[in-house]
């Protein structure tokens, strides 16, 4: 039972992330009134861009190369620990919410560096941008972490994230968990470069903070940052989804249906926000962070009355 | 009803937070009115059986702290022509931090104080005393005129909120005297708000600074 | 009889708001006055007791001041009269409505015997109060307004907040709750120790913003020296001695409970800090309405003085209600005819008023004499009162700063009316042809006449007055 439950969390893991991103463009299309592309263009794109030449600038090193990598090894690593659904992670440990946290944190250091290490001004521009934000947002995922490490009396993720459902069911805080729903939620668009923080489809430079710092990657190193991306936000979602829909039915089958339609709806939720707002001035998003960041901190607050 | 109650109550705190964050004006209105809407059903979680008279005071409270107190100010702001606040002396973000911070020392000094029964498990007390604190930070740092008056209006909230704990002691006549008041208050700044801007061409209080010593 | 007298003035300003002549309007408020004089000498009459509600009723520190309004009022009114025909440049639409309202606001006030009404009738007078403040339409008066109402609003919100922390202190206790001043009396002992010191601190500071008690007093400067004399007696003499009832008030239901140790440090405190900041802010004061504002802080402070020290000194205190209303009377209306005389304010420009004019300038410099405590007029008797008790209850430290700081506030004040009433007349005397009249100079005269009477000789049913009060105040817990 164990094993097949690791294995269609591996396999979700692996397969399930481009889907995401293909439904989040479907979303954001249908409002604009188009047609868009179709739902499984990111895997199309991830094999075609498999089959391409790579190009690299003399000024890189090996950091260059190794950035996305890394990324991708971190990202999958911490898709590893959290527990998807109601079920259990396939590594779980105390204190892995810290690895889980640190693991973001590595995947951050090496996208940054690698951009640093082309030597454009862009890249380094966007990396500056991009480790200021993480200032903000790392707070609200502690103070998030350490409302679920309160609520369920341990520091590994697994019971720290089934917290909310025994919550639920015995009328404990809703408040602070609700709090702590909102501050992830944005905490969520800020780390996949979502609207109302970042822009995802913009050609403009000046205006990028995420896209700028892959500018120079190409070919399977493109590919590679593309799925990394993916399993980021994946990998993101599966712990608000913890929040938000805190629903345990008996059985193993539809609970992890229930996990999809849970995944794919949150992705329709992240492009109707996409839709709906416009980016934000670079000079507000720390407003909102720290907004964020203070959500969180209530929900901790109200905990410890 | 207790836990609504406090779900009420931390709606109105992260009201607080958002007031001392933003700029634009009309959304500062706009929150504040939200607030007052919000307290002014929390009455109906408080005061034990339901009367004519709790229904009276809380439509009244709705109208006065949601509807009209609202459109004297839209209207002055309409007058004045302005749409944001200027950076004032505490800046927005620090603002905000500073009213977190204050939310936090509230709860805490909340727990200290000496409570009667039941009224310990309720956020009240910690929501007055940031509510308050909150209406004196925007008193005291912002420059523009409507947006102090809008501070002032906070601070009544916070005091109504602390009210909400005295069902028998304060009577409802005294209440409703307490909203004619602060309407009344409201449309006298606002006329002077206008004149001000009349005279000064500006909501600037930085240039009512000619009486000195 | 006492909702006649608050509701007489309210019916009177409907009255005045119909009244579309500019010229005409102005004679509601005198007769007006005399009503009220009379329903107030009626209750005064009738024996306590007679008449009461629960929450309207004239208790004895409210009758005095009940007197002080009545009489004020009657003077300003005439003043008004004559006032507004020279100022007919001007609609007084809003001012005389504003006046009456203001009567009826502060009629409420005296005789609101539930914590939370008085709140509302002194919030409705500080509200009716800004209009009056802003007649003349300058930027400046405007700005004065602005502070006024700014820093007035914040200290009614406090007081509010202290209301309800009485109330909180006998819910906590379970016990019965209710506001009324006497069921708080009644159950006193049994309050709640913490919340009612944080509830007699918010409500000194609240009320303490109203009255004009340091440091709550930085709109008074600004708000007297803009208004025109008559909003500014008013003010100096009606609006502060309402706050100070109210804070009585308040004082004697702490005492009750036994807490007059604390009280008595936190006012005595407050006065000579009033009186500190006056004296610090009087000397070289070159705007002599604004002197008149440091003026009035500094009795207030002397006013909290004299009940924070107790025993002897509340009858002086209470006795200084009178004198300074109607002292105040003097100086500001004084103050009022000469400005107009010269068109300034200022020492530079205001020189030799009283050979411009005999009558008010004469008038500003006993009104300055009286108002510093000089024999033979009616503060001295008040203020000697309170050093006798301040000596009698051993605080001979309180006492011997009460005298130093007299003193420099004496010089300080001293230095201002004697520039601004000697001499001889400046270039700015002549740009006015404003003389005396009867309707300006009379109401002066007759305030200055009781002054002096009081000086001398307290009549019978005064003194009857002020004993009573004395009595009902003094509580044993």
């Amino acid at each position: 039972m164990v094993v097949i439950t690791m294995v269609i969390h591996l396999l979700l893991l692996l397969l399930m992330p481009p889907l995401l991103l293909g439904v989040i463009t479907k979303v954001k299309a249908g409002f604009a009134g188009r047609v868009g592309p179709p739902v499984l263009q990111p895997y199309y794109d991830l094999a075609r861009l498999m089959r391409k030449g790579m190009v690299f600038s003399t000024t890189t090193t090996w950091v260059f190369r190794a950035g996305p990598l890394v990324t991708l090894a971190a990202v999958l690593l911490a898709g590893l620990i959290v527990p998807l659904g109601s079920f259990i992670a396939p590594i779980h440990f105390t204190g892995d919410m810290v690895l889980f946290a640190y693991l973001f944190g590595l995947a951050r250091f090496f996208t940054t560096t690698a951009a640093l290490d082309t030597g454009s001004s862009f890249e380094g521009m966007g990396s500056a941008r991009e480790v200021t934000f993480a200032c903000f947002s790392e707070p609200a995922i502690f103070l998030a972490f350490l409302v679920l490490a309160r609520l369920s009396g341990s520091l590994s993720l697994t019971p720290m994230l089934r917290a909310p459902l025994t919550a639920s069911l015995h009328g404990l805080p809703i408040a602070s968990l609700v709090l702590v729903a909102a501050g992830l939620f944005v905490v969520l668009l800020a780390e996949n470069s979502r609207i109302p923080i970042d822009d995802p489809n913009t050609h403009l430079e000046l205006t990028m903070i995420h896209e700028v710092m892959v500018l120079d990657h190409s070919g399977p190193l493109l590919g590679v940052i593309l799925y990394g991306a993916a399993i980021k936000l994946f990998v993101l979602s599966a712990v608000l989804l913890h929040f938000l829909v805190p629903i345990q039915t008996g059985w193993a089958l539809t609970d992890w249906v229930l996990f999809v339609a849970e995944m794919l709806g949150l992705a329709v939720a992240i492009g109707v926000v996409e839709s709906a707002m416009a980016r934000l001035q670079l000079r507000h998003v720390p407003t909102l962070l720290l907004a964020a960041a203070l959500l969180c901190g209530f929900g901790f607050l109200l905990m410890l009355r | 009803m207790i836990s609504l109650l406090n779900a009420l109550l931390v709606t109105v705190f992260l009201l607080n937070l958002f007031v001392l964050g933003t700029s634009r004006i009309r959304a500062l209105i706009q929150a504040v009115a939200l607030q007052g809407t919000v307290l002014g059903i929390m009455p109906l979680f408080t005061h034990g059986p339901w009367s004519l008279m709790t229904a009276f005071v809380v439509i009244a409270t709705i109208l006065v702290k949601g509807s009209l107190i609202p459109q004297i100010l839209f209207k002055a702001l309409r007058d004045a022509q302005i749409k944001r606040e200027v950076e004032p002396i505490i800046g927005f973000m620090p603002s905000t931090l500073l009213g977190a911070l204050g939310t936090a020392a509230s709860i805490a000094l909340a727990a200290k104080l000496p409570l009667a029964e039941g009224h310990a498990q309720t956020l009240i007390v910690p929501a007055a005393l940031s509510t308050i604190f909150t209406g004196f930070l925007l008193l005291t740092s912002r420059i523009k005129a409507i947006t102090q008056a809008i501070g002032y209006l906070v601070l009544e909230n916070g005091v109504f909120i602390f009210g909400l704990l005295l069902i028998e002691a304060v009577p409802f006549l005294v209440e409703l005297g307490v909203l004619l008041d602060l309407l009344v208050g409201i449309f006298v700044i606002s006329i002077i708000i206008h004149h001000i801007n009349r005279e000064f061409a500006s909501l600037d209080t930085r240039r009512l600074s000619a009486l000195k010593e | 009889m006492a909702l006649a007298l608050i509701l007489l003035p309210l019916l009177a300003a409907a009255l005045a708001a119909a009244i579309r002549s500019n010229r005409l309007r102005p004679w509601v408020l005198p007769p007006v006055a005399v009503a009220h004089l009379v329903l107030t000498t009626l209750a005064l009459l009738r024996p306590e007791g007679a008449d009461v509600t629960r929450w309207f009723s004239l208790d004895p520190p409210g009758r005095i001041v009940l007197l002080i309004l009545t009489l004020l009022f009657l003077a300003c009114s005439i003043y008004s009269v004559g006032y507004l025909r020279c100022r007919s440049e001007l609609s007084n639409r809003i001012f005389c409505v504003g006046l009456l309202l203001f009567l009826s606001a502060t009629s409420l006030v005296v005789c609101a015997r539930h914590l939370g009404l008085m709140w509302v009738a002194i919030e409705a007078t500080s509200l009716t109060a800004a209009p009056l403040i802003y007649f003349n339409r300058t930027p400046r008066s405007l700005e004065a307004t602005w502070k006024y109402l700014l820093v007035g609003s914040v200290g009614i919100a406090l007081a509010l907040l202290g209301s309800f922390f009485l109330a909180y202190a006998a819910v906590q206790k379970g016990v019965d709750s209710s506001l009324l001043f006497d069921d708080l009396l009644r159950n006193a002992p049994l309050l709640s120790k913490p919340w009612l010191h944080a509830a007699f601190v918010l409500l000194l500071v609240g009320y303490g913003t109203k009255m004009g008690l340091a440091p709550m007093h930085t709109w008074k400067p600004d708000a007297y020296g803009e208004a025109p004399g008559v909003v500014g007696a008013l003010l100096a003499g009606g609006v502060t001695n309402c706050a100070f009832l109210a804070l009585l008030r308040v004082d004697h239901i702490c005492r009750a409970a036994g807490e007059a140790p604390y009280t008595g440090r936190l006012l005595v405190f407050m006065g000579i800090l009033s009186m500190v900041f006056a004296a610090v802010f009087m000397v070289g004061q070159r705007d002599f309405k604004r002197m008149l504002a440091y003026s009035s802080v500094e009795h207030m402070g002397i006013l909290v003085l004299g009940i924070g020290i107790g025993g002897g000194a509340v009858f002086g205190a209470l006795l200084h209600m009178i004198n300074n209303g109607l002292t105040k009377a003097v100086l500001f209306l004084s103050a009022g005819n000469i400005h107009r005389a010269f068109d300034a304010k200022t020492t530079d420009e205001v020189q030799g008023a009283m050979r411009r004019l005999p009558l008010s300038g004469t008038l500003f410099l006993l009104g300055f004499l009286a108002i510093t405590g000089s024999p033979p007029f009616g503060p001295f008797i008040s203020e000697f009162s309170i050093l006798n008790g301040a000596f009698g209850a051993g605080r001979f430290l309180v006492g011997a700063m009460f005298l130093f700081l007299l003193l420099i506030i004496f010089i300080g004040m001293g230095r201002t009316v004697l520039t601004v009433v000697q001499g001889r007349p400046t270039a700015a005397a002549r740009r006015t042809t404003y003389r005396d009249g009867w309707l300006t100079g009379l109401p002066i005269l007759a305030s200055f006449a009781a002054v002096l009477l009081l000086g001398v000789y307290i009549p019978g049913p005064l003194n009857g007055l002020l004993r009573e009060a004395v009595r009902f105040l003094e509580v044993r817990p």
